[in-house]
Formats: structure tokens, sequence, C-alpha cells
């Protein structure tokens, strides 16, 4: 019931939306960010972050420290975090939260495949997945020879399983396949997520709304700037957009037939929340579009805690969590590599 | 008067310490054992002159970074050997003192050991484990083939062959080299794989594979008999011995697939029974072989963990005060020259010779040329709040200082709190019995104080702990309290005489309908034991404390408002005096004042005037005559006059302290803007400090509306204020009744039965009520609205508390803290 949800959203999610407010406020400061920039080697940066809610996570890091141990650790803490808030919600809560962590499991699942394809080993490739996103047979991925195969054996038993019947084929798995599964999945899941949110009402599917149709849109662009000048028919091409979100459907239309860089921002432009993220661009730019709607997203997602009683906040801290370890990690790679003057150009402030 | 006041003996709690702000040079080389010095002392708080610079940006940036490293080889150690399950020994240690570089390396000694050892063990239990598994498997496996082959001898003959082809080839290769060699019946026959997995994955591990080889399979499986160490988290884990049978090399591939992708490990068993019992030998040997390094292994290891963990704690220790020292000198600048440290800080005043007696050690210890500069400043903030407590006022001091520091210098209520926090709380807990049990409790506390101070305690433990002498006080003076009502367990005694009452005729019959008659002189201490049970009990027992109550917060509130003049005067604040103590004072006492006087002298006429006519006709119809109610000659006129001070007292603490603030910043703004010549040098000296750092904009509105929430919640709090003192009347009922119906409806119901069992239930429960109602819930609850009282209607009257507690630089504190 829209506008009640205050009178009993605190019964079952109160004490989350408590926690995952704390969690938030432990978030990274521009402050923070300043002074992370200023690091001369990665021990200035763990030394910072000890400081921070990383500190008894990095405490115990013996001192040539890694890239990865840095990046590893930060997203154990964000995987301890998703774990407690998880084990303290209820239905619908719960559900939400599995929703937040299926884009991982997509990701992995490509992971392995093209891992495998290229005849990788499996231990190493697993530990290059996201926790998040992990499930219990994933390993098994390795086994699988085509679509049908990876679908019978494996996926059956994951939540992604829904999500495959667009794209069962018995063709032999290529990278062109998989991408194309990826995005498919991809699409099925934000489609599925959206009419969850939906069924749920209330503030939650208002402002979840938005969220998912601002990624849906981002996925609909890049899709369509990757697809540019590849054997992608516009069919097959407009078969990935999501069917929801501000550019479904007039947008979708437009986008696929897009040839060049400068098409797709013609197309864009006409609407005018996006037209302040390409009016940053240059033409004939795409470096900096990443960037540019990451910049946006962390915006849209911080408006997020400006609402109460509503689930929006757990999808907006995992995924303003999820950008501040791409920060760190662009950080610490430009401190260990020595390209300090290449710093800002992704970090994403949050605050 | 004010001589008087001047004259009396300085109080230390009253005041906080004198502080004063010091600058500190140092020379480069005596820096650090300056400070460690300092901090052994503990007496000075230094400030952070490098706040604008991020942690890696300062000086000491590396020691810093050192320290943290060995104390994350401390831990490791401690993990350790906690995981060893050794107990870290706190023995006396008697090894020299080392420095820091000979500790570091040291440790770094041990770490590389330890790991070596550990990677050694690792290794050899990872084997270990193998053996292990394989023997299992060898076991179970040998079970399933002996059935399945007795199956298969009579059901089919291709199977037989099979079996005797994978003899040839399985004896000592593992199944994956016998892969390799294409055997002419591998392609059609029946074969198998067999292997050990955890037992949570051994359902998903058959469906998948029944999924992959769309059902063509058999899948054996029996639980392993032992426990199996899983290396990485240490834990014993439950296993399951599988055997798979299958046809086909594809189906083989995509099966050891699987195994790899589940963790589960696959050996080979040999078909024919001598093999199997000749590796099965092979392997038992093995086994008893590693377990005896094993063994070894973990002895060694363990002793030179115990090694560690005899330095340990005195380690960690070391390298946190070096940790410590480091920090601090982080908040120290550089001078021009690069040659010295600055550092700024608080000390109290009393602690100044033994400062410079520290660093004059410093400079000398370290043959430094140069000495220690230590000079006064003058400082812009206000300096700290420090209170020197021993170990009986800090609880009281902690009572206060949750509520909020005190400003620098301001009046302490703890002073007083130590002995009006226990008897408010005596008040609404009196009950002689219950403060015996109480003051045991206290008593054990601290007789045990050395003993208990040293160990951890649990957070409940703790708080009970740091506040034993508050309980020794509350309990002490509940017992007093408790004979004054006269009540043991809310039982009367008749321990100061017999009562003053007794029955009219023998027969005692009237005694609930008529009542006593008064024979003698009035019981000398404390309720009279007769009026227990008496139908005026409550009545009587009610109007006692309800007046009781009364007269005790006017007192505390009158104490609070002068301690609001003993603060004017410190602050030689003339304004505050005139008009707000006096005031205040007045207004509180014309009427609260009065109620508490006509309250005295009906207690000492026996009069029976209505006091709450008196007071509420005071108001609504002063000039009326007052009949009956009338206590003394002159009454009517008084309360006229005392209802005139009243209403006058409310615009004279409303109305000319704003007027007169403006009055005179007007008069100093335009001295300064005109008149500097002729007064430049008198203004200067009068005018207070603070001003003359700070030219805030005077804003009048602002002024006066902070003076007039202040004077409405003074008026207003008045009366709510004394209203609420009435808690001790209604937690002092609640208390009293509730003994009695844990008496009377328990124990005493219990007695009345002639059994054993019934009697001791009865008992049971009563102990049980009294310790866990009466002498836990009921002490919190009246603990707290003690708490409140002090807190809210007595600290409201002159307290700011808005202060900063003196942090020193001390080692003491710093071990306290952490593990």
């Amino acid at each position: 019931m829209y506008g009640f949800e205050a009178m009993t959203f605190n019964i079952h999610g109160g004490y989350l939306e408590a926690i995952v407010r704390g969690h938030r406020s432990g978030l990274l400061t521009a402050a923070d960010y300043n002074n992370l920039c200023q690091c001369e080697t990665l021990d200035d940066i763990k030394m910072h972050l000890s400081a921070t809610e990383y500190g008894p996570y990095l405490q115990n890091e013996p001192s040539p420290l890694h890239t990865t141990t840095i990046v590893e650790k930060c997203t154990l803490k964000l995987v301890d975090e998703y774990k407690h808030m998880l084990c303290q919600a209820t239905e619908p809560l719960s559900t939400f939260l599995e929703y937040i962590t299926y884009g991982h499991m997509i990701d992995n699942v490509v992971l392995i495949v093209t891992g495998t394809l290229h005849e990788r080993d499996v231990q190493e490739l697993l530990e290059k997945c996201h926790p998040l996103g992990m499930f219990d047979s994933i390993a098994t991925l390795a086994v699988a020879q085509n679509m049908r195969e990876l679908y019978r054996l494996v996926l059956v038993d994951t939540p992604l399983a829904p999500y495959f019947s667009e794209c069962i084929t018995s063709e032999d798995l290529d990278d062109m396949n998989i991408e194309i599964m990826r995005n498919t999945l991809y699409k099925a899941y934000l489609e599925d997520f959206y009419r969850f949110c939906q069924k749920l009402g209330g503030a939650t599917a208002e402002i979840m709304s938005d969220l998912l149709a601002f990624e849906a849109d981002r996925r609909a662009v890049n899709i369509t700037i990757n697809s540019i000048g590849t054997e992608l028919t516009r069919d097959d091409r407009r078969k990935l957009y999501s069917s929801f979100g501000l550019l479904y459907p007039y947008g979708h239309e437009e986008l696929a037939v897009c040839e060049d860089i400068d098409q797709v921002r013609g197309c864009m432009e006409k609407y005018p929340p996006y037209q302040s993220i390409f009016s940053k661009l240059s033409y004939g730019e795409t470096q900096m579009l990443d960037k540019a709607f990451y910049e946006e997203e962390v915006k849209r997602l911080c408006l997020a805690f400006e609402q109460q009683f509503h689930y929006g906040v757990f999808f907006a801290y995992m995924r303003l969590r999820e950008q501040e370890i791409r920060n760190l990690m662009w950080i610490s790679e430009c401190v260990a590599q020595n390209q300090k003057s290449r710093v800002h150009d992704s970090v994403v402030f949050i605050f | 008067m004010e001589k008087f006041i001047d004259n009396l003996p300085a109080m230390d709690l009253m005041r906080s310490e004198k502080m004063t702000f010091v600058q500190l040079i140092i020379p480069v080389e005596s820096a650090h054992r300056a400070i460690s010095y300092l901090g052994e002392l503990g007496l000075l708080q230094f400030r952070d002159l490098n706040a604008d610079k991020s942690p890696f940006q300062r000086t000491f940036v590396n020691q810093v970074k050192r320290c943290v490293e060995m104390s994350r080889k401390l831990r490791f150690f401690r993990d350790q050997i906690s995981k060893a399950g050794l107990l870290s020994s706190v023995h006396p240690v008697l090894q020299p003192d080392i420095d820091l570089e000979e500790l570091e390396i040291q440790l770094a000694e041990h770490e590389h050991e330890l790991i070596e050892l550990n990677s050694n063990s690792d290794r050899i239990q990872h084997s270990y484990n193998e053996l292990l598994e394989y023997k299992m498997v060898l076991q179970k496996a040998i079970g399933f083939l002996v059935s399945s082959n007795s199956h298969a001898v009579l059901e089919e003959r291709e199977l037989d062959e099979n079996i005797y082809s994978n003899d040839h080839y399985g004896d000592e290769v593992s199944l994956l080299e016998q892969d390799i060699r294409p055997g002419p019946s591998d392609q059609s026959g029946l074969r198998f794989v067999s292997g050990i997995i955890c037992k949570s994955k051994a359902l998903r591990f058959e469906r998948m594979l029944f999924r992959a080889t769309r059902g063509n399979m058999l899948f054996n499986h029996a639980p392993a008999d032992e426990l199996m160490m899983d290396p990485l988290s240490t834990e014993m884990v439950e296993k399951t011995v599988f055997v798979v049978f299958f046809s086909g090399m594809q189906a083989k591939t995509k099966i050891l697939k699987i195994c790899e992708a589940f963790g589960a490990n696959c050996y080979p068993v040999p078909e024919d029974i001598t093999k199997q019992r000749q590796i099965t030998r092979e392997v038992s040997s093995r086994l008893a072989e590693l377990e005896t390094t094993l063994d070894a292994g973990i002895r060694h290891r363990n002793k030179a963990l115990a090694s560690i963990g005899f330095h340990r704690a005195k380690w960690m220790n070391m390298v946190r005060r070096e940790k410590a020292v480091y920090d601090t000198l982080n908040m120290l600048n550089f001078d021009v020259t690069k040659k010295c440290l600055v550092g700024e800080g608080w000390c109290p005043i009393f602690a100044k010779p033994k400062i410079q007696e520290a660093l004059q050690r410093a400079t000398f210890d370290s043959n430094s040329q140069v000495g220690v500069i230590f000079h006064v400043m003058d400082a812009i903030d206000s300096p700290p709040t420090y209170f020197r407590t021993n170990r009986f006022t800090s609880a009281f001091q902690e009572i206060v200082d949750a509520y909020g520091v005190a400003r620098y210098q301001e009046a302490n209520p703890a002073v007083y709190t130590v002995i009006t926090f226990p008897f408010l709380f005596a008040v609404m807990f009196g009950d002689w019995g219950h403060g015996i049990c109480l003051l045991l409790g206290a008593l054990v506390l601290i007789a045990r104080e050395s003993k208990l101070s040293a160990q951890k305690l649990g957070s409940f433990m703790e708080m009970l702990f740091g506040g034993r002498y508050v309980l020794l006080l509350m309990s002490l003076f509940s017992i007093y309290c408790g004979l004054i009502y006269n009540e043991f367990f809310s039982v009367p005694f008749h321990i100061f005489g017999g009562s003053a009452y007794k029955c009219r005729d023998t027969a005692c019959s009237e005694v609930y309908t008529i009542g006593l008659i008064k024979y003698r002189d009035p019981y000398p201490f404390g309720v009279d034991p007769s009026w227990r049970g008496s139908r005026s009990e409550l009545p009587f027992l009610n109007s006692l404390k309800m007046k009781m109550s009364i007269l005790l917060g006017v007192v505390q509130m009158n104490l609070g408002i002068l301690l609001s003049y003993f603060n004017a005067r410190f602050f030689s604040s003339s304004l505050d005096i005139r008009y707000q103590f006096v005031p205040q004072m007045i207004f509180l006492n014309s009427l609260f004042g009065y109620l508490s006087l006509l309250v005295v002298i009906k207690w000492c006429t026996g009069s029976q005037a209505d006091l709450y006519h008196v007071m509420i006709y005071m108001f609504l119809s002063p000039t009326d005559d007052l009949g009956e109610n009338q206590l003394f000659w002159g009454q009517r006129p008084l309360q006229i006059i005392l209802l005139l001070l009243a209403l006058i007292a409310v615009p004279w603490m409303l109305f000319p302290k704003p007027f007169i603030l403006k009055k005179l910043h007007t008069e100093r703004f335009q001295g300064r803007a005109y008149g500097m010549l002729g007064t430049s040098e008198m203004d200067l000296e009068v005018e207070p400090d603070s001003a003359r750092q700070r030219h805030e904009e005077f804003n009048f509105s602002e002024v006066f509306v902070h003076q007039m929430i202040h004077s409405i919640e003074f008026v207003l709090g008045a009366v709510s204020n004394t209203a609420s003192y009435l808690r001790l009347w209604a937690l002092s009922l609640a208390h009293s009744e509730l003994s009695t119906v844990f008496y009377e409806k328990v124990l005493l119901l219990a007695w009345g039965y002639d059994s054993f069992i019934i009697r001791l239930i009865g008992l049971s429960v009563f102990a049980f009520a009294t310790a866990f109602i009466l002498l836990m819930m009921e002490t919190l609850s009246a603990f707290l609205h003690a708490l409140r009282l002090h807190w809210v209607e007595y600290q409201n009257k002159f307290y700011h508390g808005d202060g900063y507690k003196f942090k020193p630089f001390s080692f003491a504190s710093i071990t306290e803290d952490e593990d």
C-alpha cells in the first residue's frame, strides 16, 4: 500500500535498514579519497584504510601488499556485511537481497565458461570470480560443452535457470555466443528484478524502477557501442535490450540502427537525463563514457538514501560499496604502477 | 560573610585542577626519550599540531608502520598459540630489556621459523590426509567391489572380462594414468572411479554425476570411519567414500572433471585381493611413519610457540608503548631549523615540576647537549577539565561525567553527589534487610578488590565492580532509612524499645476497627512498629514520605542554586548573582520553601491544618481568612508578601540581565571605536579574556530569547521539579508494598501449611523474588530515579557540563584498551 509503509515497514525491515544506513555512513568520503590519492606506496594506502572500516580486514596482512590483496579484503568486508544482512532478512527482503547477487552470478558463469574455452585452470578462474556470485556447483561449469549442457548440468539448480530459456541452443560455445548469452541473461535478470520490485510496490517499486531503468538504459547504450562493427544484426541487437527503462521502446528502435558513436549520441541526447552525460563528452569519445555513467549512477544511488522505508537502500548500498572497491582498486593500481597522474581518471567520488 | 566564604579551605574535588598551556621545544636526539618519560608520568595532554596532515605524511610514519608490522606479527603469534591450544603464560619475565631494533629482528626470526614449521607440518599433514583418505577408500571401496563383483559374475560375462582387464592395469598407477593407455575393452566396458568427498557435498555430487552421464552410472557410497582434518579451517569434517561405476570414455572425462570441481579426491583401487592387501599394508605403515613425524613436528612447534608465549605479553606491551610514543611524536612540529621538535599541550599546574624533572632526566639520559625548553603559553580555547579522583570518588565522578563533563573550574556536583546520591537512593530503597544484602555484596566486591581489578570481568560485573563504593554507601544508607521506616524484609521490629501504642482492652478486639491508644512517649527512632497492619498504616506513611520527599527536594534544589552562587562568585560575575541567583532563590523559597516551613510547623505543633488548601488558596484568594487552617500568627500577611515576592522575582530574572548585557556591549563598543585614546588602557584591563579574543556580534534578540527560555524553565521547573521529587515517595511505597506482598502472600502463606515441601517451595520462591525482583530490579529502578533526580532536578540549577576531559598521554591508559 503506497504511502503506508511507515506503519509496518519497521516490523521486519527496520533493523536491517538501520544496519545498512550505518554501513553507508562508513563509506569513504571525498576527504578520504583525497588522502588516498596522495599515497606514495600501497603501505600508505593500508595505513590510511586502517583508520576506516576496512581496518580490521587489512590489519593482519603482511607488509609487501599487492593490489589484489587490498581488493580481496575490501570485497571480503562487503561480502561479510551482505551475508550478515541476508541472515537477518525475512521475506521479501531476503529475496530482494538475493536478486542483487544474480548479476554477479551471471558474470561468474560467463567468466568460467570463457575461461574454460580458452583452457585456463579452473581453480585460477574460481579465484577471480566475485564472491557474491558464487553458487555451489560453479566449478562444474567447466564440464559443459554447449549451452544446452550448461543449462542441463549446472544452471538448472541455480536461480539463473529461468533466465536461460531464451538462449538454450545446441551451438558450441564461442566468444560471440557467450557474450550474447551474457546479455540475454542480463536482460532477463533485469526484467525479472524489475517485475519483482513492481510486485513489492510502494516506495521500493518507485525507487528501484528508477535505478533499474538507468541500469537497463546504460546496458542498452553499451551493447550498442560494443556491437558497432560486429556481425550482430540489428534484430539480434534489439533482442538484447531490456523491455523497460526510459529508452523503451522508441529509443531502442533508434539505438538498434546506430552505426557509429555519434549516432548513439544523437539518439541519447533526446532524453534529458542522458543529455547531461553526453554533453560532458567530446564528439567521438567513448573512453570517458563509463565514468560519466558511473558518476550518474552514484548520484542516483545516493538519492535512494533520502527516502525511508524501502528496499532500494540495500541495492544502493551494495552498488556504492562496489563502486568504492573499484575506486580503491584503481587508486592502488595507479600507486603500484607509479601512474599517479592518472589517478583521477576513473575515481568516482561517492560523497 | 564574603570573608568567611573566601577563607574556607579549598576543596580539591570542587573545582577542577588549574591547567596551563605549555610549549615544549625538544632537541631531536632526546625527543623519543622525553616523550616516553612523559608517557610514564602521564600528566601532559598533547595537542595535535599536524591535524591537517594525513597519517602517512607525518614525520615518524615509518616507525609507526614498523610498530604496526610488529604488532601484526605478535597477533600472528597469539593466533598460532591459541590455535595450538597453549596457554600463554604470564610468568614474570626475567629477560633484560631489549631495544626495538633487536625486538624487530627477533620477531622476524620467530615469524620466519614459525612459518617454515607451519608449512612443513602442513605438507606432512597434507600427505597424511591423502594417505588416510586412501586408506578409507581402500577399506570401503573393496566392500563395494566385492559385492558388485559377485553380482557381475552371476549376471554378465562381459563385466568379468572387464574387471580382469582392469586388474591388469590398475596396480600402482593412478586412474588418470590408466586412462591414457587405450585398452581394447575400455571403450565399451564397465569401469569405475573411487574416491572420497566431503559428506556435505555428496548429495549434490551424486545428482551432478547422474545428470552428466544421463543416469548411466551406479553410485555407491559409505561414510568414512574417521573424521578428517580440513587443512584450511583445521576443523574436523566428515567424509564419504564413493565408488562410481560407469561405461565409456566420454563419461570418464566428465566424471573426473566433476570430481575435480567438487574437490573430491580420487584414488585407484586394485581389484586383485592380494594387491589390495599389499597396498593396504603399505599405506598403513606409511601412515604410522608420517604420524610420528607429524607428532614430532607439532611438538617442536609447540616448544617454539611456548617460548614465544613466554615473552609475548611483554613484547606486545613494549610495541604498544613505542607506537604510542611515535604517534605522539607525530603530533609535534619541526621548528624552522629542523633540529628541534615543538609540542604544545595542556598540563595541570601542580604537575609542572614533575614534567620538568622528567624532561631533565631525558636530556641527561640521552646525553643531549641542549636541554628541553618548557614554558607556559597563552591559549585561546578553554582548558580541559581534570579532577584528581581516587578509587572512592571516581565512581561518583563518573555518574556526573555521564551527564556532561564539567566546564573548566566549574563547581563539581560530584562533591555532594557522594552523599546525596546514595541517600536519595536509600529513601526509595529503605529496608534494612535488603540493605544488609546489598552491603554484603558490596563488601565482597571491596574485599576482593585487588584480585578483581587485575582480571578481566564481563560488562555487567565490570559495571558492578566499578560502582562498588557507590554500592557500599547505598547499602549503608538504605540500612539507615530502613531503620527509620522500621522495615526488615517488610517486617517491623521492636529494636528501640516498645511501641507507644497499646490495645484498648485485653482482648484487643478493636485493633482493626477503632484503633489503638497511645499510652507512653513516642517510639524513640523511626516509625512505630504498631503502625504495621493497622488501618491507617498507608495514609500515615504516605503523608510522612510525601512530606519528607518535598523537604528533601527543596533542600537539594536550594543547594543547587547555592552552587550557582558559588560559581558566579568564582567567575566573578556579579550580574549572575544579582539577576539570576537572588530572584531564583526568592522564587523557589517563597513558594516551596514556605511549603516546607508549613510542613515542619505542622509536624512540630501537630496541627490538623490542610496544607493543600493553604497552598492552593494562597494563589486563588490570598486575602481570604485562613480559618481553621491557620498555623501561626501573621500567616496571612506573610503569604501575601511571599506571593508578591514570587511575582516580582519572575520579571527580575527575565528582563534586567539581557538589557544590562546589551548596555555593557554598546559601551565597550563605543569605547573601542571612539574613546581609544582616553580609556584604552583601562579598557583592555577590564575586559575579560574571552571577549578580547572573540569579537562576536552581540545579538540582543538571541540573548533575550535565551534568557526567556532560561527563566521560563526555572519558573515552571520549580513546580515540576518539586513534584518530581515525589518519586521518592512513590518508589519507596512501591518497594515496601512489593516486599510485603512477597512476605505475606508467599512466605507466610507457605508457612501456614504443615508440609515441608510446600514450605520449601514457598521459601525458595520468596528467596528468588527477593533476590531478583527486590534486590536487582528495584535497586536498578531506584538507582535510575536517583540518577534522574541528580541529573535533571539538581544539576540543571547550576551545572553547564560543556567542558571536555583531560586526556593525558599515558602508558597506563594505553595498555588497558586493546586485547
